[in-house]
């Protein structure tokens, strides 16, 4: 389970591997809020490489997209699986975030 | 089938998942205890659903339906029944069979009261809340979940969650 940030343009893109749940979600926390606090607004997370999330992971989701926000920036997904889509389905979190198909769509998005 | 019988013999793992032969008159029982450690959770769960995919449980129940809902109920173990002391411990027991699936997760707290724990966070006010979504996906993901103080250890807290086979669907 790792995260990785990388910069394209403007855009920071974060690349979930692996879970995100309880045990991570705090480190990819700290990772987008440093960012965040650099001065970087715009985040595209790429779940083409994740297994599942569980609730804590989607709330931290949630805490994020917030926090962006009040900073004026944004917060986009994008490659979720069949699964990862009827999860966010199921919490009707598809409708807070934009979702793209694909990580090159999600760039193109901002 | 019940958790407690004690009177099916455990099969290991890999003589089930090497066969290729049916299960179907097979039951698996495994238990296990952890301490409370939450980065322990992904390890159980890996573990869990290769056992559950061994008796060809649709793709989507294994990578979705028992991932959440058995993440769920383990990190409700430890840090709301336990309190996320490592000196606690979590008893995690499945049985599995060709029709269904049990797993049962037992903490020491003193337990909770599943109906007004769950809400609903797919409400205007609670969607954009950070917490409250654990009960609700565990039981949107299995078909029964139950909440009950066992007997032995006793005044433990259980969390039991069903989940049975899909029908195939009529030609």
């Amino acid at each position: 389970m790792s995260f990785t940030m990388t910069r394209n343009g403007a855009i920071v893109v974060v690349d979930v591997e692996g879970q995100l749940i309880v045990g991570n979600r705090q480190e990819l926390k700290q990772k987008v809020l440093d960012e965040l606090e650099k001065g970087e607004r715009k985040f595209l997370v790429d779940f083409a490489r994740t297994g599942y999330i569980d609730s804590s992971g989607l709330g931290v989701l949630v805490s994020l997209s917030k926090k962006i926000r009040e900073q004026g920036g944004e917060l986009r997904l994008a490659n979720l699986n069949d699964d990862l889509k009827t999860l966010f389905e199921l919490t009707k979190l598809d409708t807070l975030f934009q979702i793209a198909d694909s990580r090159e769509r999600g760039l193109e998005s901002f | 089938m019940s958790l407690r019988s004690g009177r099916h013999p455990q099969v290991p793992a890999g003589e089930v998942a090497s066969d290729g032969a049916s299960l179907g008159s097979v039951r698996l029982a495994l238990e296990l205890e952890v301490p409370t450690d939450v980065r322990l959770i992904s390890r159980i769960v890996q573990l869990v659903s290769r056992q559950v995919r061994d008796f060809d449980f649709p793709a989507h129940v294994c990578s979705l339906n028992v991932p959440v809902a058995l993440s769920e109920a383990l990190s409700n173990a430890m840090l709301r029944g336990n309190g996320d002391d490592p000196a606690k411990s979590v008893r995690i027991r499945m049985a599995v069979d060709d029709q269904e699936l049990i797993l049962e997760v037992t903490d020491e707290g003193s337990g909770f009261d599943l109906e007004r724990c769950t809400q609903d966070p797919t409400t205007a006010d609670n969607v954009l809340r950070e917490d409250g979504r654990g009960l609700y996906l565990m039981r949107r993901l299995m078909d029964r979940v139950e909440r009950f103080t066992d007997t032995a250890p006793a005044g433990h807290n259980v969390v039991r969650l069903t989940l049975y086979r899909p029908r195939p669907e009529a030609p």
